[in-house]
């Protein structure tokens, strides 16, 4: 018996196999490799985001069992004074911060693209910040930011006899000045990726344009701009996804008020944390989830749109 | 990894070996937060009650600050949990609701012992008729000062001042501005980012007249004359003429450690840094007083209780274990190691206790202290932090400001009492 068995097995599971063609079979071992990774991303990833799904409909708060509650947690969301400013604020992170980050990485790229003296030392300066923990860089800025005596801005300001800013302390500064270490922080990645999107535009387009008599400004927005397209795309939504999520920068630039003053600089991720983390109030948490992920996903799909192939 | 291994199956014989030895051998988890000084302090307590209780062995496990919360309710979820737990004080209410501790038995822990040996501010762990908790060591508020800043304003370093009035006086003669105005030195570092909404909450307000919450704590009671008149008086100590500004070197105990403030409110919790303090002579005084001589100060404490799930011969060894670590002895190494106050009256108000210049303003305090019942600490904090930066910033009156502060504590507490 045992042994008709195991002469059996392998045999029929041979004929098997061989009936599939290499295509099939290659496609075979593509998704038994696959599989790992899969259930990985399923478990840990996608099972997660359809409970937070399921528990922004709950009254869950860690303690007790969760109760549903249908959309209370949505109509608190929607009436929430604090959630309109925490909107506004992280739409303020996003249409400030991109633009100006990327027409910043841009003009560093384009002319360091330019320069061959110390090429490579420029480069690595500009990536460098990309590589130190935001939570440190954050810290740095933050003392920059202060007032006398230890604040170096203001004690520049305040040595050439200018006015000292509040910064951090100024419910109309405390953003702007969060999103410049923002800005900063990122600058290295876009601009390298800005630079290999420029090497890849093949010289012979310049040396044509050159023939043809196009000045420096025509061949920019006639060649270079619109080649570097598909990297600008990929440069925008990359950037836009990362203002959206800001909470590094601003939690340790504002530990002792997080978000503050007076939440003028609280993103979403901000309020999301604190909600579930400080109250305990995990359903609430959970709606509020569910819309920064609607919203990462229309800005997403809205940009996709606006700057697709023609 | 071999020695690992090679441990670990040690420890597990070893583990086999004891129980079997020893049939009536108990252990039991006693769960706090990362805190160098504490874990210390409580390694050798555990060593001396197991030297006693050789039948009791007792395991410590602790978890960072940040997240300690989160893991107790995490475990419990699981279905796990410590037998004795470290709890800030204001977290009892959701502890209790959320049925990780349990009362304790009045018969182990008699109620008129517990309130005539500890001081008064335990009652903060009651609930209904149950202590559900006992405190270690306990923490208040007091006034340091820079006694080489009082020197050169002109100042007696050894008389530090006495009442608000004199606060004031103090501040104004230490304060330093450069040329354009900015301040370089402050007469008093503060803010309510720091411990002043404390100051605020539970000092100044009753030495106005007033009292922060009503008596059942279900209402917020300082938008009154009482606590306009605090409130006024607070700001103007960082107002234009004021002795001090909001956010100077990014927070006040920061200002106080570089030598940069005069004078600066903080609590016993501070001593450990300020003791690396080489480069000024500083001193501790009293919180002050208003002008009646009325005092009052702001204690909190970190309690130990007996978790939820413990029954049994645990149950029995989780008393006996919390029995010692609220005793005298307990308090006394804990006094020495982590240098916090300790919460019996006869083991804080020692002969040497009351002759240290460092201890003795802070156990003075403890005897006036008030304990705040937080529903929501951070929550609650910072509605007066944004009283602060309204007026601070947006030159909200402060009728106004007060009026909305209680107006979203109350919103706080009704959302708490409500779902109960």
């Amino acid at each position: 018996m045992a042994s008709t068995l195991t002469d059996a097995r392998p045999l029929r599971r041979g004929r098997v196999w061989d009936h599939f063609s290499i295509t099939t079979k290659r496609v075979i071992w593509a998704w038994a490799f696959l599989a790992l990774p899969v259930v990985f991303y399923g478990v840990i990833r996608f099972y997660p985001t359809f409970q937070a799904f399921n528990l922004s409909f709950t009254d869950w708060d860690l303690l007790r069992p969760a109760q549903y509650i249908g959309f209370e947690n949505y109509r608190t969301l929607l009436a929430d004074p604090e959630f309109w400013q925490v909107f506004g604020n992280t739409f303020a992170y996003l249409v400030i911060g991109t633009p100006i980050s990327l027409v910043i990485s841009f003009v560093v790229a384009y002319h360091l693209d330019q320069v061959r003296f110390m090429h490579a030392f420029l480069r690595a300066l500009y990536f460098l910040p990309f590589l130190t923990t935001a939570a440190a860089m954050a810290w740095v800025w933050r003392w920059f930011y202060q007032p006398v005596p230890i604040g170096i801005i203001n004690s520049a300001l305040s040595g050439a006899g200018l006015p000292t800013q509040p910064f951090l302390r100024s419910t109309e500064q405390a953003l702007p000045a969060i999103m410049a270490t923002a800005v900063w922080a990122g600058l290295g990645f876009q601009v390298i990726i800005f630079m290999a999107g420029l090497r890849a535009i093949p010289t012979t387009f310049y040396e044509a344009a050159r023939i043809d008599g196009l000045g420096a400004w025509a061949i920019l927005r006639k060649i270079t701009l619109p080649l570097l397209k598909p990297t600008t795309v990929f440069l925008v939504v990359f950037s836009s996804i990362g203002f959206l999520r800001i909470f590094d920068q601003v939690y340790n630039m504002t530990t002792n008020d997080p978000g503050g003053p007076l939440n003028s600089t609280k993103p979403l991720v901000l309020m999301i944390y604190q909600t579930a983390f400080s109250s305990f109030d995990m359903g609430y948490a959970a709606a509020q989830t569910v819309a920064l992920f609607t919203i990462l996903l229309l800005v997403s799909l809205l940009q996709l749109w606006v700057l697709r192939a023609k | 990894m071999h020695n690992l291994t090679l441990r670990a199956g040690l420890s597990a014989g070893i583990g086999l070996l004891a129980t079997s030895a020893t049939a009536q051998q108990v252990e039991i988890e006693y769960w706090q937060y990362i805190f160098d000084t504490r874990v210390q302090a409580m390694d050798q307590l555990i060593e001396n009650f197991e030297a006693a209780n050789p039948d009791i062995s007792v395991t410590q496990t602790t978890f960072p600050y940040a997240d300690y919360q989160t893991r107790v309710v995490a475990a419990n979820l699981a279905g796990q949990g410590p037998d004795v737990v470290q709890l800030f004080y204001g977290w009892t209410d959701n502890f209790v609701r959320g049925e990780l501790i349990q009362p304790l038995d009045p018969e182990v822990f008699p109620h008129d012992e517990i309130e005539a040996e500890f001081f008064p501010i335990v009652s903060a762990m009651k609930r209904g008729d149950d202590y559900y908790g006992l405190p270690t060591a306990v923490r208040s508020l007091a006034l340091f000062y820079n006694k080489d800043l009082f020197e050169a304003a002109g100042l007696d370093p050894d008389s530090p001042p006495e009442t608000l009035d004199e606060l004031v006086e103090y501040g104004r003669a230490t304060i330093q501005r450069d040329g354009g105005g900015n301040m370089t030195s402050a007469g008093m570092a503060l803010g309510n980012a720091g411990q002043d909404h404390q100051w605020w909450r539970e000092v100044l307000i009753r030495q106005f007249g007033g009292q922060p919450y009503s008596d059942d704590g279900l209402g917020v009671a300082y938008n009154d004359a009482a606590g306009i008149a605090a409130t006024e008086f607070q700001s103007t100590l960082y107002g234009d003429d004021g002795i001090g500004e909001i956010g100077f070197m990014d927070e006040p105990q920061a200002a106080f450690r570089a030598g940069l403030a005069a004078m600066t409110i903080d609590g016993t919790f501070r001593l450990g840094a300020f003791g690396e303090i080489d480069s000024f002579d500083w001193g501790v005084t009293e919180l002050p007083a208003n002008a009646d001589g009325m005092r009052s100060n702001y204690a909190s404490y970190f309690a130990n209780a007996i978790g939820a799930r413990a029954e049994g011969a645990e149950l029995e060894a989780a008393e006996r274990f919390l029995q010692y670590i609220t005793s005298q002895e307990a308090m006394a190494i804990w006094l020495d190691v982590v240098g916090e106050l300790p919460a019996r009256r006869d083991a804080a108000l020692t002969d040497a206790n009351l002759a240290d210049p460092v201890y003795a303003p802070f156990l003075a305090g403890l005897d006036y202290a008030h304990t705040t019942v937080f529903v929501d600490e951070i929550a609650q904090r910072q509605v007066a932090l944004d009283m602060e930066t309204r007026i601070v910033l947006q030159d909200q009156p402060i009728d106004e400001a007060v009026a909305q502060a209680a107006e979203e504590e109350q919103a706080i507490l009704d959302a708490f009492y409500e779902d109960q």
